[in-house]
């Protein structure tokens, strides 16, 4: 006899199944164990590895610690200043994507997407040759920061816009056209349109969108490494760096407070976009 | 007369690929007319109306409003307005907010758009929901938002597309009732794009029949059903009979025909026939009778019933006489024994031959 369901059991009620509970609990503990375990040893006193007592020196060697300071402070500038340029030219491309006809628009919308599918190393290399040949890396060595980090600004400009503009342009297509005809309709011109309907049915798109940059750009090591010149250090090279050198509980204090960082910004979007927006 | 308020003179629409959704058509609609452009799907109405409110541009002709040439004149400067068929509430905003939109973006002064929009709001009856958001709202709310969002900035044309067609039937009938009050309480002139005979029949005060691009009939809802100009016009409006003739003679004011079922009888009819023509009979003007009916004018054949479909009110039965399906609508108008017919049952189909009409296209 084939299984049955038993009283009150739905066909698609999975959930309540044993197993399949206890997998839910092993992909969580898969993904996030080492989370937790490296959180855990942010507070511990011993760097062996083994849990030795609670303490917060960890976070007050980290903030004294200049380099890692620095490097921290570095990555939050690049990812803000990478995120706000490539939010702007993703949606900007998404909008060019999806609105107009153009020849050869197919090939374009391809090629904008390449930067997700190429290897960093490539992209990295490339990059790199670029600013050597035009003379960048060696010209914004001595430019006051962050001026001297633009280098790498443009490398995550680079590589993120292409993510906003695929969640932009998906977002689009479910846009009922009959939205903004009817704001022409009733007198708007293109700009109003433009602000008054088109940015806010974008608006969870491009948040989502800028988060995405956001941490693309703050644990982007491949690609940053290539090309920061050797003052220009980024929080990712500076904690490969040290841990070259041995393991620090300094670099899970400061992991840590890049965690909260990108969580806080998380929940922060989430809030402001508010529950179940609807899609037309 | 005064000024038609709208006049499209020689209007084409060609789209790309050669196909010319809106075909050479000239039409005229006066102040405060409730108008309907009533057609099968894909015969140009909404498309013309694009045109009307500037959401299209005509490949060639002219498009008057208020006596001015604005066929090219972009959507934000014509004195129209529009409630779309997906009601196109714009759903990050409230209801209040939707209506205030178009005042806001042409810079009305913050009073007046107060006034202006509870006022609208009044007109279609959602003051209780001016706080709402779209998404909490059934699909017949959003449409009176639309409504009251159009009605607001005060166009001198409301253009509404297909509007009844996605409210369920209680909905709709309600909101039909609702359009023609609010038409003449606002005094405007309202143009309707349906797919719907009843709808049209039912509030328009004229309408445009269109057919493959072209304007087949222009004519009151009376006129149009009792006097179809061809055979597309009176079976797109209700149903009919339509018989093949051969024309026997012409006289003035009369023709004679022979009709393969019905036989030979004479109708008025002021068109001139070759030899060949259509006549058409409404179902309702078809009587079924036990008995031979007495009348020296009736025309009358023995037929079969085929099959009774109950409506209600009426019952739709299908007739045969000598192998053709003629329809008969019964009134029924005893409580007892719907159509008083079955299927199977031998019975009498007559009618007057003025009922009947002769169609020459």
């Amino acid at each position: 006899m084939r299984a049955a369901l038993k009283p009150g059991q739905g066909p698609l009620d999975y959930a309540r199944r044993p197993w399949i509970i206890a997998l839910f609990a092993a992909v969580l503990v898969f993904l996030y164990a080492p989370i937790a375990s490296l959180i855990a040893f942010s507070f511990n006193v011993d760097k062996s590895g083994v849990w030795h007592g609670f303490t917060f020196l960890n976070y007050v060697k980290a903030w004294h610690n200049d380099q890692v300071f620095y490097a921290l402070i570095n990555s939050i500038t690049i990812a803000l200043i990478s995120t706000f340029f490539s939010t702007i030219f993703g949606a900007m491309t998404a909008l060019t994507l999806w609105r107009f006809r153009f020849p050869m628009k197919h090939v374009y919308e391809n090629f904008v997407a390449l930067p997700i599918v190429v290897p960093e190393i490539c992209m990295g290399i490339s990059l790199s040759m670029f600013f050597s040949y035009t003379g960048m890396m060696s010209a914004v060595r001595d430019w006051i920061w962050p001026l001297n980090l633009i280098n790498i600004i443009f490398a995550h400009i680079a590589f993120s816009f292409p993510f906003v503009a695929v969640v932009v342009r998906s977002r689009l297509v479910g846009f009922n056209r009959q939205l903004e005809e009817a704001s022409k309709d009733l007198g708007a011109s293109e700009l109003q349109t433009f602000i008054n309907v088109l940015v806010p049915f974008m608006m969870p798109a491009l948040v989502a969108g800028a988060l995405l940059a956001f941490t693309l750009s703050l644990d982007d090591f491949v690609i940053t490494l290539f090309s920061s010149g050797p003052g220009s250090v980024t929080f990712p090279v500076k904690i490969y760096g040290m841990v070259k050198r041995g393991v620090d509980m300094q670099i899970n204090a400061a992991s840590t407070v890049l965690i909260v960082i990108t969580l806080a910004a998380t929940l922060l979007a989430m809030k402001m976009l508010g529950p179940g927006k609807p899609a037309h | 007369m005064s000024e038609p308020i709208i006049s499209i003179r020689n209007v084409t629409k060609e789209f790309s690929g050669g196909v010319k959704a809106v075909d050479n058509v000239s039409i005229d609609i006066e102040q405060n007319e409730f108008f309907a452009l009533l057609g099968p799907s894909g015969c140009g109405k909404t498309t013309l109306l694009r045109m009307i409110s500037g959401l299209e541009t005509p490949t060639s002709g002219q498009i008057f409003i208020g006596g001015e040439d604005m066929a090219f004149t972009p959507p934000n400067l014509r004195p129209t307005n529009m409630v779309f068929q997906s009601y196109a509430v714009f759903p990050h905003m409230t209801v209040e907010q939707n209506v205030a939109y178009g005042l806001k973006v042409t810079g009305v002064a913050p009073d007046e758009i107060k006034r202006r929009v509870a006022e609208a709001l009044e007109m279609v009856k959602l003051s209780h929901l001016a706080a709402r958001k779209p998404d909490q709202m059934s699909g017949g709310q959003r449409q009176r938002v639309a409504l009251a969002r159009a009605l607001v900035k005060r166009p001198k044309v409301l253009l509404l597309d297909e509007p009844l067609s996605a409210l369920d039937a209680k909905l709709r009938d309600d909101m039909r009732l609702e359009l023609t009050r609010l038409q003449e309480t606002v005094g405007i002139t309202f143009i309707i794009v349906t797919h719907d005979q009843d709808e049209a029949l039912s509030m328009a005060s004229r309408i445009a029949v269109m057919n493959k691009g072209g304007v087949a009939q222009i004519a009151t809802p009376a006129d149009l059903y009792e006097q179809p100009k061809t055979k597309f016009v009176a079976d797109f409006i209700g149903k009919v009979n339509l018989l093949d003739a051969a024309i026997l003679r012409q006289n003035t004011k009369t023709i004679s025909c022979n009709t393969k079922v019905l036989g030979k009888f004479d109708i008025d009819t002021d068109k001139t026939c070759g030899s060949e023509a259509t006549i058409a009979i409404r179902p309702e003007k078809l009587k079924l009778t036990v008995k031979k009916p007495i009348g020296a004018k009736l025309v009358c054949k023995p037929a079969i019933i085929k099959d009774v479909a109950y409506y209600g009110d009426t019952s739709h039965v299908i007739a045969d006489v000598d192998g053709v399906m003629l329809e008969v609508n019964v009134q029924n108008d005893s409580r007892t024994g719907g159509a008083g017919v079955e299927r199977g049952q031998k019975i009498f189909v007559s009618f007057n031959p003025h009922d009947a009409l002769v169609l020459t296209e």
